[in-house]
């Protein structure tokens, strides 16, 4: 997780990064700053309401200013409170609005971003840059910040306090500091050592969870429980051990710091107890002072580590946000036809579906060896090209391309005759649908996803769409109907109810080129046929591009791209690739065994 | 989502003994460490209580000129040191002693956060442990009932929420609690009225805390529910990234993000202010409180009713209070979060481990196998094996054929006792011998067998292939890494036998996966070997190569194969052709291939499309 972040170091800790976001609040910065500095101000001179009673009341035995004396404590009391008030309610404030922004600029930056980015970076990296980081970063610039004035006007306002009022106890106690944060900082580099060391190995422990939970049938088969299970126990011992290794660490450094103040105090007593009677509150202020120092010390330092640790923060939002998408409409391209989010639509032209590779070469951008190579092919509108292969081998590429995913490394991509460079992204993607091999589905109700490439479809067109590909009786099924929720990524729906419902969804769309991600995963004769009779009908008149695995998609294409390693090595229709004899032929026989045994059995039931 | 819910709570009241029971049994191990903690605690609280009063004595005596008075032992102690005069012109003496009892005092800090810490982990190392060996040991069907994420949820977070509840606020409850009763002690010991007047707004505090928290509970819950919201929301965003660019939809979904995010900030920025307003009145009724005492003391020290240095130590202790009382109403509050944690891990704990490693022969299992009148349902559902009945020879080789959900890998799972076959089912033996009566583990570990859907470790391919024989032996390794055909895809990879597996390493294809298990399987030889549908993502050659070399190196090995090939089967020594759970066909290849069945109609067209390829 921390790649290559151990050596960041970022101008002023990054700040200057996240300064845009900040420009929006900086008068409630300010306020809040001023209230915190403000409640700062008040809790230093608290001790001093002690000091007076003792000198004053105590040692000459009256009472005579008492009622003012109340008033005014009073009055520091709850000033203290109503400022502080102010400071937390903005810190909150501050803290969400800039996870706000700063999600919503990395969200919207997200939706621009070429598929390299997520081909390179995991969802979970991704999501983590998007949420936690951005957490942190608003948590600095509010509650740090505030922590920070808050403490660094105790300690300065109680330094000058006590040097005004006794300068040589103030020394007894000012003394002590510089040992203290000597101490402190060697201390802090072995504290954020040992915590990290605790979380590698605690999020050892989770991972390990995760497999002996998945993997516990097969752990079963092959009877190795007991060896699971003790190199689970070597990891949680290895956590135990760290643990109280840090703990001792944590330990030593508290102590020390409640040491130092009872030093401090120590040194009071000695060299100061000889004062006056009429002193005796002064004594007892610089105590207070010599006990409650310590902590805006030990949290100055702390500030000071957050402010270095959050800078891994800031440079990986940062990268997010700066990452340059490697596809992107020209100005030109933008002035007449719109970006991703406003389009232009009155200028967009007809798409009829015509698509033409011209001599195209292409490379992945993290890769180093070309996967096309003078690649040329006409696919013209209506027809329907296939593309086979194992699991991994790469046939996506031509799906890639086709959707400007990847722009070619050399060559052109023409749509309906022209460079699909002329047009934008959007005006292209408006006339795709998608249908997914995992079947992708959005949280919300079955009319949400539905209506997801087409949000002005009515509900006939809608209704006629299930009815096509036979999935209106999902829809009957369920209480609320269009209107029942479908769960975080659709999960209350089984995987072939989702592809039924992908169908559906692409048809109501109404695309004229149409790419097909066919599912491997085994679902029930039934809809299995279910799921091939809602093929056929949804490619019946558009151009399709299916990445294939039912034979009869792939028997019935017009050209068939056979993909191993990356590369096409076959192309054509489906008699002559048998003919020749070579991979394709292998791998259709194998799928057709396992195809040719179920629909035996089928019959024989029917 | 709904019938999630429910299906937890019904799990949850499913439960083997109580949750207290349950904490009791983690504790285990920890419960002297937890013991040494708490009673250093109690120590350290009370050095808190010793340094005030040298203050005390050291300002009557030396600054106020008044001989303090003290208890007979303290004064007997005070008197061996020359008595308070003397101490009260040699200050040095009360600083060292000053000193001496801050050692001590955090010495036993110091005892308490080490011993509190190693007891925690050592809890949390006996929860995780008996956790995970017990979840190994349940049974194969609970595994198919519970789903993953749910499971992995609650031995993380729970277990999390359970270690708070007891090394966090179960011991700093009884801390505060300890440190408020010396006080209270020594404050009633110097001045009983105006420890009452103390004391008045304590419960005032704690009460408003304890009201407030319970109440604002619902506000966080609403947050942390519209934060998971925004979190799905940029997950499935992120997941489905070629959905949303393909339908061309991304300003959809920055409108649908952007609105939700604000949202959410919106119910935040309002719990803002309603815990903003609750520390602040916290402050104000805690400075009120400190400003009594001030107030009060000053008062009755005019009145001679209290010397100087009390009044400095009645402070002392005051303001030693003031902030454990105020965390005192928040701890308890969250303390009845941990109830649903327990619960939740109860269900795990309490679900009944495999009735096995009971089962006592371990008979040689190089023996026929017979299925005697097999019946089998899943529970709840139609019966899924009807009446089966066969016999295979030991060292034979058994070939089955049959469509999906037919019932073949059932009958596998019966044979590996990973379903229990109940009672008036018909019985399955080996050698004569009911597995019944065989020991699992003996049972299983004579049994190879390679499932469908292959699970790899994430360890490296070696530790992957080594983790039945526990031997790295590279030789070993290799030969069976070559009997699967995999050795030379794995000589291709630039790491070789060293090449991570899993989310962090390479990605397997399927094919690279199946025969990845089948070499695992291979590096310990089994009297009994299944391959169940485990060469149907490998092409028909490699099939081949495997079966031969499968042949030549544990030709006296039974060996079932499963599988929708002809060519995978045909050299069996017995197929059975297994359809909804009958077995309607058997015999050799030759056999089949004229009884004008099934077997000879697939047989046919598999042919026929070879033929022409």
């Amino acid at each position: 997780m921390d790649e290559n972040l151990q050596n960041v170091s970022l101008k002023y800790f990054g700040i200057g990064k996240v300064i845009p976001f900040l420009k929006k609040y900086r008068s409630q910065i300010a306020v809040m700053l001023i209230c915190g500095l403000a409640t700062g101000l008040v809790d230093t001179i608290l001790p001093l309401f002690g000091r007076y009673a003792l000198n004053h009341y105590v040692a000459e035995r009256t009472l005579d200013t008492l009622p003012s004396y109340i008033c005014i404590y009073v009055i520091a009391i709850v000033f203290s409170a109503v400022n502080n008030y102010y400071s937390c309610t903005l810190a909150t404030r501050i803290e969400v609005w800039l996870d706000r922004d700063m999600r919503n600029k990395a969200f919207e930056h997200l939706q621009t971003l070429s598929f390299s980015y997520f081909n390179q970076n995991s969802v979970g990296y991704i999501h983590a840059r998007l949420i936690s980081d951005t957490g942190r970063i608003g948590t600095l610039f509010s509650w740090t910040l505030i922590d920070g004035v808050w403490h660094l006007t105790y300690l300065v306002g109680a330094v000058t306090v006590m040097l005004i009022i006794n300068a040589k106890l103030a020394f007894l106690v000012i003394a002590i500091m510089p040992l203290i944060i000597l101490f402190f900082s060697i201390f802090q580099k072995k504290l954020v050592e040992v915590n990290r060391s605790v979380r590698e190995i605690n999020s050892r422990i989770t991972g390990n969870f995760n497999e002996g939970i998945t993997g516990a049938k097969t752990i079963k088969a092959l009877v190795i429980e007991d060896k699971i299970a003790e190199d689970f126990q070597k990891d949680t011992s290895e956590m135990k051990k760290r643990s109280v290794h840090a703990a001792r660490i944590r330990g030593a450094f508290a102590v020390t710091m409640n040491l130092a103040s009872s030093l401090a105090v120590a040194l009071l007593l000695w060299r100061g107890g000889y004062i006056a009677a009429s002193e005796v509150g002064t004594f007892s202020m610089f105590m207070s002072y010599a006990e409650g120092i310590m902590e805006p010390i030990r949290w100055i330092i702390d500030i000071i580590s957050d402010f270095i640790t959050t800078q891994v923060n800031i440079e990986r939002y940062s990268r997010l946000v700066e990452t340059v998408p490697d596809v992107v409409d020209t100005p030109e391209v933008i002035e007449k036809y719109g970006n991703s989010f406003e389009p232009k639509k009155e200028n967009w032209e007809a798409i009829k579906g015509d698509i033409e590779f011209r001599d195209v070469d292409f490379m992945y951008p993290d890769g180093d060896e070309y996967v096309l190579k003078n690649f040329d092919l006409k696919i013209p509108f209506g027809s329907n090209v296939a593309v086979v292969g194992e699991t991994g081998a790469g046939k996506s590429t031509i799906v890639n391309l086709i959707c400007r995913f990847f722009e070619p490394t050399r060559g052109t991509l023409l749509i309906d005759g022209r460079d699909a460079r002329e047009r934008s992204q959007l005006w292209l993607h408006s006339a795709i649908g998608y249908v997914l091999q995992t079947p992708h589905l959005f949280s919300g109700t079955i009319r949400d996803n539905l209506k997801y490439g087409n949000p002005d479809a009515t509900e006939e067109q809608i209704s006629a769409a299930l009815k096509l590909v036979s999935a209106d009786r999902i829809i009957n099924r369920l209480d609320k109907g269009l209107d029942s929720d479908v769960g975080e990524g659709g999960d209350l729906l089984s995987t072939g109810e989702k592809q039924l419902i992908s169908f559906a969804r692409a048809i109501i769309a109404d695309p004229r080129i149409l790419i097909l991600d066919e599912a491997t995963a085994s679902v029930d004769t039934l809809t299995e046929q279910q799921i091939q009779n809602a093929i056929d009908k949804v490619i019946a008149g558009r151009t399709s591009i299916v990445i294939a695995h039912r034979l009869s998609t792939v028997r019935n294409a017009d050209i068939i791209l056979v993909v191993k390693d990356g590369k096409i090595i076959e192309r054509g229709k489906h008699k002559d690739l048998i003919k020749a004899g070579g991979y394709y032929s292998r791998l259709y026989t194998r799928q057709y065994e396992d195809e040719a045994t179920d629909s035996v059995f089928a019959d024989t039931r029917s | 989502m709904m019938e999630n819910k429910s299906e937890r709570i019904k799990h949850n009241n499913v439960s083997g003994q109580s949750s207290a029971a349950l904490i009791w049994r983690f504790l285990k191990g920890s419960r002297l460490l937890f013991a040494l903690s708490i009673i250093s605690a109690t120590v350290s609280s009370f050095a808190d209580m010793i340094g005030p009063q040298i203050i005390r004595a050291a300002v009557d005596n030396a600054i106020g000129g008044r001989e303090a008075q003290y208890s007979k032992p303290v004064m007997e102690f005070v008197n061996r040191f020359g008595g308070f005069e003397y101490l009260g012109r040699h200050l040095w003496i009360m600083a060292l002693a000053l000193l001496a009892v801050a050692l001590i005092r955090t010495a036993m800090q110091y005892v308490f956060r080490v011993s509190n810490t190693a007891a925690t982990e050592t809890l949390v190392k006996t929860m995780r442990d008996s956790l995970f060996s017990h979840i190994e040991r349940l049974p194969y069907s609970w595994h198919m009932k519970n789903h993953t994420g749910d499971i992995i949820q609650r031995c993380t977070s729970d277990l999390d929420t359970l270690r708070n509840f007891v090394s966090e606020q179960l011991t700093n409850v009884l801390r505060i609690v300890i440190l408020l009763i010396f006080a209270v002690v020594f404050m009633l010991r110097m001045d009983v009225r105006l420890t009452l007047i103390a004391m008045i707004p304590v419960p005032v505090i704690i009460a408003y805390s304890l009201v407030f928290h319970g109440k604002i509970g619902k506000g966080f819950l609403e947050c942390d529910e519209n934060e998971g919201i925004l979190s799905t929301m940029a997950q499935e965003n992120l997941t489905g990234v070629r959905v949303v660019r393909a339908f061309g939809r991304e300003r959809f979904e920055r409108d649908r993000f952007e609105a939700q995010n604000d949202y959410y900030t919106g119910k935040w920025a309002k719990l803002a202010a309603v815990m903003s307003f609750y520390w602040s009145s916290q402050d104000i009724l805690s400075g009120l409180e400190v400003m009594l005492v001030v107030v009060f003391g000053a008062v009755y020290c005019i009145r001679g009713r209290m010397t100087a240095g009390e009044y400095i130590a009645f402070i002392s202790y005051n303001s030693m209070l003031v902030w454990p009382i105020r965390m005192l109403g928040r701890m308890i509050s969250e303390m009845s979060k941990a109830g649903v944690s327990v619960d939740r891990i109860n269900y795990i704990m309490s679900s009944e481990e495999e009735k096995d490693y009971v089962g006592s022969a371990k008979p040689p299992m190089d023996a026929d196998i017979v299925f005697d009148h097999v019946s089998f349902a899943y529970e709840g559902c139609p019966e899924i094996l009807h009446d089966i009945s066969f016999r295979m020879k030991a060292g034979s080789t058994l070939g089955i054929l049959g469509g999906t959900g037919s019932g073949k890998s059932t009958l596998m799972l019966l044979l590996d006792k990973m379903y229990e076959l109940p009672e008036n089912c018909g019985t399955i033996s080996i050698g004569g011998l009911d597995i019944r009566d065989i020991d699992t583990g003996w049972l299983r570990s004579n049994i190879g067998m390679v499932l469908q859907e292959p699970f790899l470790f994430s360890r490296s391919l070696r530790d992957n292939l080594a983790i039945r024989s526990g031997q790295a032996d590279s030789e070993l390794i290799r030969e069976a890494a070559d009997a699967a055909c995999l050795d030379d895809t794995i000589q291709s990879f630039t790491k070789g036998y060293d090449t991570f597996v899993g989310e962090r390493g390479v990605t397997l294809s399927g094919g690279q996966k199946q025969r990845a298990a089948i070499a695992r399987m291979l590096t310990k030889k089994t009297p009994i070997m299944i391959f169940d549908d485990s060469l149907s993502a490998v092409d028909t050659e490699t099939d081949a190569r495997i079966r031969r070399s499968l042949e030549s190196r544990f030709g006296s090995a039974s060996i079932i194969l499963i599988s929708h090939r002809i060519t995978t089967l045909s050299k069996a020594d017995m197929i059975l052709v297994l359809d909804d759970g009958r077995i309607v066909e058997q015999g050799t290849h030759e056999k089949l291939c004229r009884a004008g069945g099934i077997y000879q109609r697939i047989n046919e067209i598999q042919a026929s499309s070879r033929e022409s390829a």
